[in-house]
């Protein structure tokens, strides 16, 4: 096996139609081919609506391709594997569960005894700066502080591979950048691969290695930007560099045609 | 404080303990009036009653008065009924009624899960149960008494086909309305479907099952009752029967109050446990 040498992800040529309820086939993406080696952080923007969250339901495992391949680390994806970890746009936490509760459900679903579940759950509640929260229900958290409560409860998992759906974009601006540099610093200790998907073409520079800018719906790969930013990177600090403004440029003249594109389409069932 | 001080417009410099103290006693005589007035409106509507009924406006043999019920429920208990004591025969319907709403709740839960989880059953199930639903099932109570005779048995059945539906169909709607953000979660993290079902679905739709034992519970002693009131050696139906029979109209509402009674004491027994186990949902109704 090649194994170790192999890509953290690899989509072949992936396409997936859904059927809407009027019985009409939707093309989500097709024919995207798109590599994420080991530790690579890589951000996916483009219009709303353009079928960027299908590329990583594609990966999670949640859905099996209509057409082409998913790899992660060389095999193909059968069903939700152990390695990947998913931060969901919406709220995802369990409202009938303490934090600890929370964070100690991946391990607990995965078989880790409930002593052992509890100690790395805390572990992880302290990093992501919620101690002292533990015995606290979801809606007695803010927003910021329940998302919080999402990453322990991904990170708890040791995911190989990160698979996040603009898991900031219900936040407010302060609160979002706080959690970028957060999201950073948690996951420059793992070594894990990610997948961010975002709209924000801010959020996605400052914290990428790599930029994939998707066309407008159905989604495939426009273009791929490397972002030769330095790291450690802190998000305000780095968003005024002389660099990332060249590069949001850069980026922008790629992905605004495709955003009008898709206003164009009347498609403009924006929020 | 003096009226002079409430009657001036209430400035920002107003200390605050003032501002709180007005509200306090503004809530405060809201209370007196409400709890004053629906004590009155009792008082009016049994007085009236009672008069009109004593001057033979209306007919005190069929409507009885509110003396007579009260002297009624005071003989029964007293001196007990003609089947026994009062509290045996609050027993055996409080008995019967129980038995039935848990038999119901328990499989209309089970049932409910079952099909909002595993749609081929639902597809397959789905005719029949609607079709079960749509009989008048208080008209199986006779065929019940046949079947398993003037014993409780009988009554538990009615009971059970009366709880089982509200229960089954909270519970499938339930199953079918958990956030699919939830489920895929907890399948990310790890879970698989009997995980999912057991700690993900179940919770999600206990707010649902909840609604219906409260509805539901009201239904088994509607079961238990015509139950009894069709054929029965003990309980509080037999009670309204054999009170009608002996054109008893102060035993008919007697057993009905004593049903009240019992029915609300229930209600606050499910609404406190209910508080137990919805400790992780916010003080206020909705999120």
């Amino acid at each position: 096996m090649s194994a170790d040498t192999s890509p953290a992800i690899e989509l072949r040529g992936a396409s997936k139609t859904f059927r809407t309820p009027s019985g009409a086939p939707h093309t989500a993406v097709r024919d995207l081919d798109l590599t994420v080696g080991r530790g690579e952080f890589v951000a996916v923007v483009g219009p709303t609506g353009c079928g960027k969250s299908t590329t990583l339901t594609l990966v999670s495992g949640l859905e099996e391709p209509s057409d082409g391949e998913v790899l992660v680390a060389g095999a193909p994806v059968g069903g939700v594997g152990g390695k990947v970890g998913f931060v969901f746009q919406q709220d995802a936490t369990f409202p009938w569960r303490t934090v600890l509760s929370n964070v100690m459900a991946g391990p607990r679903f995965r078989g880790v005894p409930k002593a052992e579940a509890k100690e790395k759950a805390r572990d992880w509640i302290a990093r992501v700066g919620l101690a002292g929260f533990e015995d606290r229900y979801p809606h007695q958290l803010s927003g910021g502080q329940r998302k919080r409560v999402a990453l322990a409860a991904t990170f708890v998992n040791d995911p190989e591979i990160l698979l996040m759906d603009e898991p900031f974009s219900a936040l407010d601006v302060q609160t979002r950048a706080l959690m970028s540099d957060e999201l950073l610093e948690l996951w420059e200790g793992t070594g894990a691969s990610v997948v961010f998907v975002t709209h924000d073409l801010e959020e996605s520079i400052a914290l990428a290695d790599r930029v994939v800018v998707m066309t407008a719906g159905p989604a495939t790969v426009k273009q791929v930007f490397d972002i030769d930013l330095p790291r450690p990177r802190k998000v305000e600090s780095v968003r005024l560099l002389p660099r990332f403004i060249e590069i949001y440029r850069e980026i922008w003249a790629s992905l605004g045609e495709e955003v009008r594109i898709t206003r164009e389409r009347g498609a403009a069932h924006v929020a | 404080m003096s009226p002079e001080v409430l009657a001036k417009p209430v400035k920002d410099t107003a200390s605050p303990p003032d501002r709180k103290q007005v509200r306090a006693r503004a809530a405060r005589r809201r209370r007196a009036v409400v709890v004053g007035a629906r004590v009155l409106l009792l008082v009016a509507v049994l007085g009236l009653w009672e008069a009109l009924s004593r001057a033979e406006v209306i007919d005190p043999f069929n409507f009885s008065m509110p003396s007579k019920i009260w002297d009624q429920i005071s003989t029964w208990v007293a001196h007990g009924t003609a089947q026994g004591s009062l509290g045996q025969q609050i027993w055996v319907t409080l008995h019967e009624a129980l038995l039935g709403w848990g038999i119901g709740v328990v499989t209309g839960v089970v049932f409910g899960i079952a099909l909002g989880r595993v749609a081929l059953l639902a597809d397959i199930l789905g005719p029949y149960i609607k079709v079960l639903n749509s009989i008048p099932r208080i008209v199986l109570a006779p065929i019940f008494v046949i079947w398993f005779g003037l014993g409780p048995a009988s009554k538990v059945a009615s009971a059970v086909v009366l709880v089982f539906f509200p229960v089954f169909f909270n519970a499938f709607q339930g199953a079918r309305e958990v956030d699919r953000n939830l489920i895929a979660n907890a399948r990310v993290l790890g879970a698989s479907d009997r995980r999912v079902t057991l700690q993900v679905v179940i919770p999600s739709a206990t707010s649902w099952i909840f609604t219906s034992l409260h509805v539901s519970f009201g239904f088994a002693l509607i079961g238990a009752i015509v139950g009894e009131y069709i054929g029965a050696t003990q309980g509080i139906g037999l009670l309204v029967a054999q009170s009608q029979g002996t054109f008893n109209a102060a035993g008919v509402y007697a057993a009905m109050v004593i049903l009240a009674v019992v029915a609300l004491v229930a209600e606050g027994l499910l609404t406190f446990a209910e508080r137990r186990v919805f400790r992780w949902k916010p003080a206020h109704t909705e999120r």
